[in-house]
């Protein structure tokens, strides 16, 4: 046995969108254990549901984090809506299916573009990051806002979309995919890639059940797992969903994952497109929810499964507003698929969680 | 397995036009849902205070006595709910940014009446 050190790693570190502490145990460059901390941009979001009501809040639940910031604003919705009883028109229910499947893509296009700029491929992040601009541009056409768009609403959603808008943002999503092929091939063909991703932090089924991965972390390691298969909103209409897993648990996995479900999210809106019904947006939502009452909704974000959890009393304000982010599942996934690699491979390891601190503390 | 699989895009990158728009030499393209700032037509505005109640972030003040309407435009998150509130739909969500500033200032509109 080598001599063992204790090196601090983050929280701020180059690698890092955000800040997450690990101490790295090593017996030489290998990595015994991790031992992870957060706490550092604790911003008190939970607590401010005193101090807004519903409504307004809405606008807060958006801003627990950059990334998901529709499906923070969907899930706080669908919970407030089920606290209260409220049934949403069809059409509500498929526009925010929409958004939320293209928050996924650009999620997803940022993740891999942040994972290229990780292991050095700088030219394949820049044209990740281009492609992704081209959602971006449908968010800021459609809702007027390219990372808060404010576009859900208790009771369904504020903007609608012309259905000759729609077939428009098939239009762009078409164009996106067939250049994305080639960026695929890119992630899942190129050598110099692969030395970097194949069999680097390797979480096995098993081990991924026991610590509950969720997301493309836990689906990569074999678990089909997947909340959209519940059939929550408009994912219920949805001829056949499938979740995307791969069996082998390691890096290149969690990267196969993510770029298979870009393209798996870009059918779900042709489908979605296709069949979209007429007619209103938004239920008008009058009253506050009982006194007593609580309720629990959960959604796949693009990170995996979110936990939403709100209690009323009897009025505007809640008593109690409470989000399980889906990085905060996937921290002892990651502490354990770091066991065991090299000190170089720690970024990159911590990265395919593709993990959100802000969402984790709020 | 093999290399240089992005070869033909880096190539056509290299040949094509640039990506970015040349900012500022070519101004940016707003949409017109684009969420700049708010204005607020002070002589259809009744002050009803509405906007001021709807607000999350607390960035306008309605003054009643002085006709007043006064937004702080650092404070504004560009939420819209002000806008979609408006009994008289006096606000509008301009799809221009404001200004950068060196300092924090507030916007104040006041009805001619009060003015003269």
């Amino acid at each position: 046995m080598g001599k063992r050190t204790i090196i601090p790693f983050g929280p701020q570190h180059p690698v890092l969108p955000e800040p997450v502490h690990l101490d790295l145990v090593l017996e030489d460059e290998i990595v015994v254990a991790a031992i992870p901390q957060i706490g550092f941009v604790h911003r008190g979001l939970e607590k401010l549901v005193e101090k807004r009501d519903y409504n307004q809040f809405m606008y807060v639940a958006e801003r627990i984090c950059g990334i998901c910031s529709f499906g923070h604003s969907l899930g706080y919705a669908q919970t407030i809506e089920a606290l209260m009883d409220v049934e949403i028109p069809k059409r509500a229910e498929y526009l925010r299916v929409i958004w939320h499947e293209l928050s996924r893509i650009h999620s997803h296009l940022l993740w891999l573009g942040l994972v290229a700029d990780g292991f050095g491929y700088e030219s394949l992040f820049m044209h990740t990051w281009r492609l992704r601009e081209r959602v971006l541009d449908i968010f800021e056409k459609t809702t007027g806002g390219r990372v808060i768009f404010s576009a859900c609403t208790v009771g369904g959603v504020v903007h609608d979309i012309e259905n000759s808008e729609l077939s428009g943002i098939v239009a762009v999503l078409d164009g996106l995919a067939s250049e994305y092929a080639e960026l695929s091939g890119a992630f899942l063909k190129d050598t110099s890639v692969n030395n970097r991703l194949v069999g680097v932090g390797v979480l096995t089924k098993e081990q991924a059940y026991d610590l509950s991965a969720v997301g493309p972390f836990g689906r990569a390691s074999g678990l089909p797992y997947d909340i959209r298969s519940i059939g929550y909103g408009g994912y219920a209409d949805l001829a056949n969903f499938v979740p995307v897993t791969s069996p082998a648990g390691d890096s290149y996995a969690r990267c196969e994952v993510r770029v298979k479900e870009v393209l798996a999210s870009i059918e779900i809106i042709k489908e979605l497109v296709a069949k979209i019904p007429a007619g209103e947006i938004a239920v008008a939502v009058k009253g506050a929810p009982a006194a007593g009452s609580q309720v629990v909704s959960r959604l796949e974000q693009p990170r995996g499964e979110a936990f939403y959890y709100a209690k009323g009393n009897g009025t505007k304000f809640l008593d109690r507003f409470r989000v399980r982010t889906p990085t905060s599942i996937n921290i002892p996934g990651m502490v354990t698929a770091l066991a065991g690699c090299q000190l170089a491979d720690v970024p990159m390891i911590v990265l395919t969680i593709d993990p959100c601190i802000s969402c984790t503390e709020r | 397995m093999g290399s240089f699989k992005l070869g033909r895009m880096t190539m056509r990158s290299l040949l094509g036009k640039p990506a970015t728009a040349m900012y500022p030499v070519v101004p940016p393209v707003y949409f017109e849902r684009t969420k700049g700032h708010v204005e607020n037509d002070i002589e259809t505005c009744i002050l009803c205070s509405i906007c001021e109640k709807k607000c999350p972030s607390q960035a306008i003040v309605v003054d009643k006595p002085a006709k007043s309407w006064t937004i702080d435009p650092f404070r504004c998150v560009q939420c819209n709910a002000c806008v979609i509130a408006c009994p008289k739909q006096c606000l509008t969500m301009v799809n221009t940014y404001t200004a950068p500033a060196t300092s924090k200032s507030t916007l104040t509109v006041t009805k001619a009446e009060a003015a003269s």
